[in-house]
């Protein structure tokens, strides 16, 4: 019998949360940032305190419209506010600042990198559209406790960026390479640090199935998601739980669901009866926005390089290997230290990628101090004690035969422990290769000569080839072990040919 | 000296500080012994003696020290109750928000301080400024001085009874629907709503944002300016103020008559007493030399239905937030979260305010916003196209402030709609964001009626002027209300 799901499209757009990375809240001067101490970061606006009015924070908008730049959307003339009405006490004036009508950001696409067949190959890459996204403020902290609930409003008021994509994705691995690419594009662009433990990128997942070809089906909303693990494993089960559903003859229902992630399972939170009526209107604290398109352009311009696009070009104008490039592109910090490096050194950026890639993050991982994680490579790589011209500087030894490939992985590991220049790693331990052609045939011809080794001569001259192996000896014991072994391979064949 | 200290207007006390002829201290002493002679008459929700006294002692040392800073400096500022001043309560006269104390100072306090005034005491008004009359308020109702069976209008009712009967030289109202201007031609004052934009709002409770505006009045014409002066200005808390490059005042032309709209179609139903005196009025400007022109303002009609959309709708967001969890009345009670703050609003909220959050609601709700809020603003635009079609055309617009002189107390308590109507002519100037004053322009038997000027944007100084003109001629400036 076939699997029934797989008669089923599964049909799912997000919602993501994304707090933006501003000093200051989104209407108000009030500072925030995570893990304070309960309703410190707090003033008359977060809390709503009688008098007290929104002013549109212009860093929190720069950061919206950033987004949309990064994501080719239109940015329109002019943005504005309105009121969402609803009653509870983590929302300070028991109504949310959103963008309803007019959000600053109006479609656009997030280019997405599917799994290849193997972590060594690149899977395929798409484009999920976006319908839009508005800049509205976060709400606060309601936890309860043994006698009463507590409310912590230092989360009130700070920037958050809602991003709505088109129901476009077609699997949870598809939802969850979406979160993973726009989580390296705000990130590496600087609009969020978006780290999903601290609630700073949070996700709600609308699904639905239907027959391939069919009208969209009745979809349902999974709310507060806050890890991708999360985000996958909800969208499956609910997958399951809709097939589940449908084949046994019974509607998919219209709700609001919850995710317990301990349980793995999902839950109801409100159905459509219980819809809110939100009596939006515009806010007549804050006049409609007009964004000056100057300003758009110098955004433009300070946008750093897409990670894909920066992977496109690794791969075709470098040539680096998709797995090397894949680890460079997901971390800025670490590809603009890469691209340092290849600018002091241009001829062998596959040189550098390697020692990058896999020596010098093995380094930074296992400096980290026990017991701890591995600092971020940005933390890491700011203290780090090797620059770039110097890693540049170990590759063009080695391009230069100076020393070999083993030898240079070694002078890294002395180059990040003392910060030393290579070149003076090499001198200090003598690791530099004799490549005088002239001194060492002398040598060659010292030992070709030296009847202690004739027996391998003839064992070589008698066909042999294994046999050399045992002049070599000889050889680099002579030259203490610095002579440039391919070029006393080449001299002996010469002598004794 | 022949007058006492409570029946002299800002300028001439800002002449007698000057010259030394009069301290701060002494000043203030005569005032609050004046408040506490004319309690009765509930202007004051709450007066801190002590600290006007500390803020009069500060600008008297300033003075001696030769710093004064300006025609302001140690002349009190009575303030309405819903404007905050960093310490002091600010109970918009609702038991929602008794003993809640404002950590901060409005835009318009600091401007103040700024300016040397002294901050006092804390005004009755409607509960949340909905009312015209002060008989909503939580804290007692105001009387009208020169008939305590009255009411000296609202909201901003405790400014009105606190100027008319000599307990300070100027106070701040706000009008969000004639609230400054209604209580100002009911006790023969001067009030002036500015345009809207002119004065900062950042600090004033929140009626109804779009139409909300903090005006000064007084007892004359040029201390209503001087008050102004010291109001308006830019401010970056407000987005809603005019930026300081968006603020070119409007005069009166030198080179021609002045030209005064009057709208007769709407002069209808007004009382014959206060008829008598809008005429009069009209008299003395053609008597100036002023051009009377007769214009038309159809959709004038549909001020009052629009304003109890907008004003409505707004409120019940800007009302949200009284919920008992952060400040606030909190009704005793456990249970879940929901019913806490439900009822402590069902217990802090009086009847009116209770009746506009209703209506607001129901405007905004799913099915009927496009019928009332989307319709309501649509009169909205329409209003405020016809009144700067008709700017265009002359400087100002006339009417009565209020179609009848001040009534009874309790006598439209019941009524709300005819309560409603005491705003008809005042509203407008709201809706369409235009800058509109009352200036008393005669008597009804004993009691004041003012005329009503509506100006273009930015047009206070040309209505200040018209004003003026009027005063010279009546003489009703500086009354006090005995006793």
């Amino acid at each position: 019998m076939s699997n029934p799901r797989e008669a089923w499209e599964v049909v799912i757009g997000l919602e993501v949360h994304v707090q933006l990375r501003t000093a200051a809240k989104v209407f108000s001067p009030a500072p925030w940032g995570f893990g304070a101490e309960p309703n410190s970061h707090i003033d008359p606006v977060s809390l709503g305190l009688p008098g007290s009015l929104p002013v549109v924070n212009l860093a929190a908008l720069e950061q919206a419209i950033r987004l949309g730049l990064a994501v080719d959307a239109e940015i329109p003339e002019v943005c504005a506010w309105d009121r969402k009405n609803y009653f509870y006490p983590d929302n300070p004036k028991n109504y949310q600042l959103t963008q309803m009508a007019r959000p600053v950001v109006v479609g656009g696409s997030v280019e997405i990198e599917l799994p290849g067949a193997s972590r060594n190959v690149m899977g395929e890459h798409r484009r999920v559209r976006l319908h839009h996204a508005h800049l509205e403020e976060d709400v606060g902290k309601l936890s309860h406790a043994a006698g009463g609930s507590l409310v912590d409003y230092n989360r009130a008021g700070v920037p958050l960026l809602e991003i709505v994509t088109e129901p476009d994705l077609r699997s949870a691995a598809e939802a969850e390479a979406f979160l993973r690419a726009l989580h390296a594009l705000v990130t590496q662009a600087g609009i969020s640090d978006a780290d999903m433990e601290k609630g700073q990128l949070r996700c709600d997942a609308n699904v639905s199935l239907r027959r391939p070809g069919a009208p969209l089906g009745t979809r349902t909303e999974t709310k507060n998601l806050n890890s991708i693990s999360g985000v996958r494993a909800a969208i499956e089960a609910e997958v399951v739980r809709q097939a589940r559903e449908l084949e046994a003859g019974r509607p998919v229902v219209q709700e609001t669901r919850g995710w317990n992630a301990e349980a793995g399972r999902g839950y109801v939170l409100r159905d459509k009866e219980d819809a809110q009526d939100y009596r939006y209107f515009p806010d007549p604290d804050i006049p409609p926005v007009a964004i000056d398109r100057a300003r758009v352009e110098r955004l433009r311009a300070g946008l750093p390089e897409r990670p894909f696009d920066r992977q496109r070009r690794y791969l075709a104008d470098l040539g680096l290997p998709y797995t090397a490039a894949s680890v460079l592109v997901a971390d800025l910090a670490l590809a603009l230290w890469f691209e340092e490096a290849v600018a002091a050194h241009p001829a062998n950026p596959v040189g550098i990628a390697n020692l990058v890639a896999n020596d010098l993050l093995r380094e930074l991982a296992a400096s980290a101090q026990p017991g701890e994680a591995a600092p971020p490579a940005p933390a890491g790589l700011a203290g780090c004690k090797v620059r770039p011209a110097a890693l540049a500087e170990l590759v063009r030894l080695t391009d230069a035969g100076a020393i070999s490939k083993q030898q240079a992985r070694e002078v890294l590991a002395e180059m990040f422990l003392t910060g030393q220049a290579p070149a003076a790693i090499v001198g200090a331990r003598g690791l530099a290769q004799n490549s005088d052609a002239g001194e060492l045939e002398r040598v060659v011809r010292e030992v070709v000569a030296d009847p202690a080794f004739a027996k391998s001569l003839a064992e070589f001259r008698a066909g042999n080839a294994k046999a050399i192996n045992a002049l070599k000896g000889p050889i680099m014991k002579r030259t203490q072990g610095k002579a440039n072994p391919a070029l006393v391979d080449e001299i002996l064949r010469r002598v004794l040919s | 000296m022949a007058e006492p200290l409570h029946t002299l207007g800002a300028a001439e006390l800002g002449r007698r500080l000057a010259s030394r002829d009069l301290t701060s201290r002494a000043l203030a002493e005569a005032l609050l012994a004046r408040a506490a002679s004319r309690r009765e008459l509930g202007a004051f929700n709450s007066l801190d003696a002590d600290d006007l006294l500390r803020q009069a002692d500060a600008a008297d040392a300033r003075r001696a020290g030769g710093r004064s800073l300006g025609p302001l400096d140690g002349i009190p500022v009575a303030i309405k109750d819903n404007i905050a001043v960093r310490g002091q309560p600010l109970t918009c006269s609702s038991r929602m928000l008794a003993g809640y104390v404002s950590p901060y100072d409005s835009a318009v306090a600091e401007r103040l301080r700024a300016a040397g005034a002294l901050l006092m005491g804390r005004l009755n008004m409607d509960e949340f400024a909905m009312g015209s009359s002060t008989e909503t308020s939580a804290t007692g109702l105001a009387r009208n001085p020169w008939d305590p069976a009255r009411t000296p209008g609202g909201s901003s009712g405790g400014s009105a009874a606190c100027l008319a009967s000599g307990q300070a030289p100027l106070a701040l109202g706000s009008d969000t629907g004639g609230s400054i201007r209604q209580p100002a031609s009911h006790c023969g004052l001067v009030g002036l709503k500015p345009t809207y934009g002119l004065v900062s709002r950042h600090g004033l409770v929140a009626f109804a944002s779009s139409l909300d505006q903090i005006g000064p009045m007084a007892r004359s014409v040029d201390d209503c300016e001087l008050l102004l002066a010291a109001l308006a200005g830019p401010d970056a808390r407000d987005m809603t103020c005019l930026a300081a490059d968006a603020r070119a005042p409007r005069v009166l032309p030198a080179d021609r008559k002045p030209r005064l709209g009057v709208p007769r179609a709407l002069l209808e139903g007004v009382a014959p007493g206060v008829r008598k005196a809008f005429d009069d009025a009209l008299g003395v400007y053609r008597a100036e030399g002023c051009e009377l022109v007769d214009v038309d303002l159809p959709s004038a009609a549909l001020a009052v239905p629009a304003y109890y959309v907008v004003a409505t709708a707004e409120a019940s967001s800007n009302l949200a937030r009284y919920d008992g969890i952060r400040y606030g009345h909190r009704a005793a009670r456990d249970g879940d979260i929901v019913a806490l703050m439900s009822q402590s609003r069902a217990e802090g909220f009086g009847a009116e305010v209770k009746r506009r959050i209703l209506l607001g609601t129901f405007v905004l709700s799913a099915g009927f916003a496009d019928a009332y809020y989307g319709k309501a603003l649509a009169a909205r635009a329409r209003i405020r196209e016809e009144y700067l079609g008709a700017l265009a055309r002359v400087d100002a617009l006339a009417t009565p402030t209020v179609p009848s002189s001040a009534f009874r107390l309790g006598e439209k308590a019941a009524d709300p709609l005819q309560m409603y109507l005491e705003d008809l002519f005042t509203i407008p100037a709201n809706l369409a964001g235009l800058p509109a004053l009352s200036v008393p322009s005669g008597l009804d038997g004993a009691l004041p009626v003012g005329l009503h000027l509506v100006g273009p944007p930015l047009g206070e100084g040309l209505l200040l002027g018209l004003a003026r003109r009027l005063e010279r001629a009546t003489g009703l400036a500086h009354r006090v209300a005995q006793p």
